[in-house]
C-alpha cells in the first residue's frame, strides 16, 4: 500500500503486515474487543468489473439507442401470489432497518422508489408509518428478531421477505448498539431505552428447510395468499439454499453476495464469510434451471452493484432484478464530502466513513439523533435516489441495446467475458478472447 | 355455532371463512372438528370470535392471532400462539416448542407441559402453563410474563430482557444474566392476577420469581465469557 512517489531506500511495506493490519492489531491490543462496523467488505474480490459485454457487430445485431424501446419491467412472485408485485425497473431497494436508518432516510427511500415505480423494504425493527406512505411497494421483511412484527403490518405489505441472512454476515445476527436506541425505536422493538439489541441469527420458532415450508405456508395463509414471499439469504451454499428455498415454496429468492452491505457487524465476520456475488449468481441460476424453475421463481441478487454495468451483468447472469443498499445511501448523501470537517471530529472521513452503528452520520443518515437527522431533507433526498436509479436504468439499457436486446432480461451469459481467470470461473463464462471457461460444468 | 370439519373442508376454506369474520362478524361460536394435526389452523384471526378446535393441531394454530380466543382440545405442534398480539389460546394438552413464541400481547394457556423454548423472544404476552416447560424457555424474553406451574429446563431466561418468570418447581439451571428475584407485594399481586386469569389454582407463595440481572444489557469486553 506505499505511495509510489514517496518510496525511499529502506522503506518498504510488508504486503502481509500492511499499514491497515498494522494498525487493527493496535486497535486489538488497546481495546481487548473485535471491531464492529457497518458497510460491506472492503477487501478486493472478483466483481462485475471483472466482467465485459461482447457488444453486436456483424454476427449480432444491435438495437438503435435513442429508438428502439428496451424493456426494463419485472414482474416478481408470479409462482403463487395472487397479486405479484410488477417493478416499472429491476433495480429495488433493499432492507434497511428503521433503527439503523433514520425516519428521513427511511422516508427518502421510499419517496426515490416510488418515483421510478420500484418497490423498497423494510428491516429489522418493523414498518414506519413514514416508509409505508412514501412507498407504492413495499416489502416487509420477516426476521428472527420479529421486532415490532405484527399481522396488521404484514397485511399492509406488497410482499413479504423471509430473511435467512445477509451476504455481510451469513450465519450471524445484527446488534444496534445502545446509543442508537431512542424512546420511538425502544417502543417500536418492545426493549428499553438504551440496551444493544441483539437480533438472533435463527428464527425463534422454526428450523430448517422443512419447517420453513410450513412458516411460508403460515404467512401465506395469514395474508390470504395475496402476496408474494420472497426468501433472503446470504451467498455461502447458494447452489443448495436455492434449491431448499424453492422447496420451501418461495416465490422469489434474494441471493446477498459477501460485499452486501450492513448496519453493524464484526469487521472479521465482513470480511471472511460468504462469497462474492459474482459467485452466487450462476449457483443460483442452475439451481433454478435444474428445477425448472428459473424465471418462474424470480431471483433477486444483491451485494456490491453500483452501476448499470452491474445490473446488466447481474442480468446476464440470470437474475430478474438486483437489490441496492450501500449505493442507496450514498445517493441519498451518505459519506458526502461536504461534512468532510465534521467527519474529521468523528476520527473518520468523507469515503472510509463506516461506523453506522454508532449513530453520528454527519449526513443525517445511520442515525438516530433529531438534529443530524434533520440535515437529510426527504423530498430533495428521495428525488437524487430517483435520478440515480434512473441513470442505473438507462446505462444497463444502453449495454442491452448494444447487445441486440429489447428486453433486460434476454441478456445472457453468452454476451459476457472475462477479464480474470477466477472471474471466468466464478461467473461461468469464457476469458476474454478465448473460449475457455476455467472448470467448466462446475 | 359455526361447525366446520377439516376432513371435509381444508385449512385454506376454513382460515379464509374465520378472516371474513373480521370484516363483518356473523358468528361468534365457531367449532373445528377433526384437525389431525394439520398445520397452520387458525391462524391470523382478527375478531373476538371463540373457536373450539376439537383434536390435536400442527404448527403454528392461532399464528399472530389478535382478538380471537382459541381452545385446542388436544395437544398443540410447534409455535402455537407465535406472536400473537391479543386475545386468548388455551390448550387443554402439551404444547410442542416454540409455544408464544414472539407474542406481544394476549394470554397462552398450556394445561399440559410445554417443549423446549416457550416463550422465546416473548414481546408481553402472558404465559401460563400448569405443568414442566423445556430447556431456553423464555430465551431472550422482552416483555410480558411467564408462569410455570411445574418445572423449567436448563437454561431458563437465557440473555432476557424484561420478561417476569414465576416457576412453583425446580428451575434445572438458569440462562445467562437471569437470576432469581425477590417476591414482593407487587409480584404477589401480578402473578395473583395472571393465575386468575388464566383460571388457574395455585397458591402464589409457592412460586420463585426470576428476572434479568441487566448485566448483558449493554456489551462489555469483560462479559464476553457468558455469550
Ligand atoms: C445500513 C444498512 C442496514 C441494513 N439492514 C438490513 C436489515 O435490516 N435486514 C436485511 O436483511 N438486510 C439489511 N441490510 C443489508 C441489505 O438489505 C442488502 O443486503 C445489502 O445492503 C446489499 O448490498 P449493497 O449494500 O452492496 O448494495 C442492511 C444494509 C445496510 C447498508
Amino acid at each position: 500500500m506505499s505511495d509510489d512517489i514517496n518510496v525511499k531506500p529502506g522503506l518498504r511495506e510488508s504486503a502481509t503486515f500492511d499499514r491497515n493490519t498494522m494498525t487493527e492489531i493496535r486497535r486489538a491490543a488497546e481495546t481487548g474487543i473485535y471491531d464492529i462496523r457497518g458497510f460491506g467488505a472492503k477487501r478486493k474480490l472478483p466483481h462485475f468489473d471483472d466482467l465485459l459485454f461482447l457488444g453486436a457487430s456483424m454476427s449480432r445485431y444491435p438495437l438503435e439507442g435513442y429508438r428502439e424501446k428496451c424493456n426494463t419491467s419485472v414482474t416478481l412472485g408470479t409462482r403463487y401470489a395472487k397479486k405479484p408485485i410488477v417493478l416499472d425497473i429491476p433495480v429495488t431497494i433493499a432492507g434497511m432497518s428503521f433503527g439503523a436508518l433514520s425516519a428521513n432516510a427511511k422516508e427518502a427511500l421510499g419517496r426515490g422508489a416510488s418515483l421510478m415505480g420500484t418497490s423498497t423494504t423494510t428491516g429489522d425493527g418493523g414498518m414506519t408509518p413514514e416508509e409505508r406512505g412514501q412507498s407504492t411497494k413495499l416489502v416487509y421483511q420477516y426476521l428472527p428478531s420479529r421486532y415490532g412484527m405484527n399481522p396488521d403490518d404484514l397485511r399492509k405489505a406488497d410482499a413479504i421477505e423471509v430473511v435467512l441472512g445477509q451476504g455481510a454476515k451469513p450465519g450471524g445476527g445484527g446488534m444496534l448498539l445502545g446509543q442508537k436506541i431512542t424512546d420511538r425505536v425502544a417502543k417500536m422493538r418492545t426493549l428499553p431505552m438504551g440496551v444493544d439489541q441483539r437480533s438472533a441469527c435463527r428464527h425463534p420458532d422454526w428450523t430448517g428447510p422443512d419447517d420453513l415450508a410450513i412458516k411460508i405456508q403460515e404467512l401465506r395463509e395469514i395474508t390470504d395468499w395475496q402476496v408474494p414471499i420472497y426468501i433472503k439469504v446470504g451467498a455461502t451454499r447458494t447452489y443448495y439454499d436455492v434449491k431448499l428455498a424453492v422447496k420451501a415454496g418461495a416465490d422469489v429468492i434474494v441471493v446477498d453476495g459477501m460485499q452486501g452491505g450492513t448496519a453493524a457487524t464484526q469487521e472479521v465476520f465482513i470480511e471472511h464469510v460468504g462469497i462474492p456475488t459474482l459467485a452466487a449468481i450462476p449457483q443460483a441460476v442452475r439451481a433454478l434451471q435444474e428445477m425448472g424453475m428459473h424465471r418462474k421463481v424470480q431471483l433477486i441478487v444483491s451485494g456490491g452493484i453500483r452501476n448499470g454495468a452491474d445490473v446488466a451483468k447481474c442480468m446476464a447472469l440470470g437474475a430478474d432484478a438486483v437489490a441496492i443498499g450501500t449505493a442507496a445511501l450514498v445517493a441519498l448523501g451518505c459519506n458526502h464530502p461536504k461534512y468532510e470537517e465534521e467527519f474529521k471530529k468523528i476520527g473518520s472521513a468523507a469515503g472510509f466513513y463506516d461506523d453506522y452503528h454508532e449513530g453520528k452520520d454527519p449526513a443525517g443518515i445511520s442515525t438516530q439523533d433529531p438534529e443530524l437527522m434533520k440535515r437529510l431533507d426527504p423530498v430533495a433526498a428521495g428525488r437524487h435516489l430517483a435520478n440515480y436509479l434512473n441513470v442505473l436504468t438507462l446505462e444497463a439499457q444502453t449495454l442491452a441495446r448494444a447487445c441486440g436486446k429489447n428486453d433486460l432480461r434476454n441478456l445472457e451469459p453468452e454476451d459476457l467475458v472475462a477479464l480474470t481467470v477466477e472471474s471466468a470461473a466464478m461467473a461461468n463464462v469464457p476469458l476474454a478472447g478465448t473460449s475457455w471457461i476455467p472448470g467448466k460444468g462446475f | 355455532m359455526k361447525t366446520i370439519n377439516l376432513a371435509e373442508s381444508t385449512v385454506r376454506d376454513l382460515n379464509q371463512a374465520l378472516h371474513d369474520q373480521a370484516i363483518e362478524c356473523t358468528e361468534r361460536e365457531w367449532e373445528v372438528l377433526e384437525p389431525k394435526g394439520q398445520h397452520n389452523i387458525a391462524c391470523g384471526l382478527d375478531q373476538n370470535i371463540s373457536v373450539d378446535i376439537k383434536g390435536p393441531t400442527g404448527y403454528f394454530c392461532a399464528g399472530m392471532n389478535k382478538k380471537a380466543h382459541i381452545t385446542i382440545h388436544g395437544n398443540a405442534g410447534q409455535g402455537v400462539a407465535e406472536n400473537m398480539m391479543s386475545g386468548s389460546v388455551r390448550v387443554k394438552g402439551n404444547a410442542s416448542q416454540a409455544a408464544g413464541a414472539t407474542a406481544h400481547g394476549g394470554l397462552l394457556v398450556i394445561e399440559g407441559d410445554a417443549g423446549a423454548r416457550c416463550g422465546i423472544s416473548m414481546k408481553g404476552v402472558d404465559i401460563v402453563v400448569k405443568g414442566s416447560v423445556g430447556h431456553m424457555s423464555c430465551f431472550m424474553g422482552q416483555a410480558g410474563s411467564l408462569v410455570v406451574c411445574g418445572d423449567a429446563g436448563d437454561a431458563l431466561g437465557d440473555s432476557l430482557y424484561e420478561t417476569h418468570i414465576y416457576v412453583k418447581g425446580e428451575v434445572k439451571s438458569l440462562g445467562a444474566d437471569c437470576i432469581a428475584k425477590e417476591m414482593r407485594d407487587e409480584h404477589i399481586e401480578e402473578l395473583s392476577e395472571l393465575l386468575n386469569r388464566a383460571g388457574v389454582d395455585e397458591d402464589v407463595t409457592a412460586f420463585k420469581r426470576y428476572g434479568t440481572a441487566r448485566q448483558l444489557y449493554n456489551f462489555k469486553v469483560d462479559n464476553t465469557a457468558a455469550y
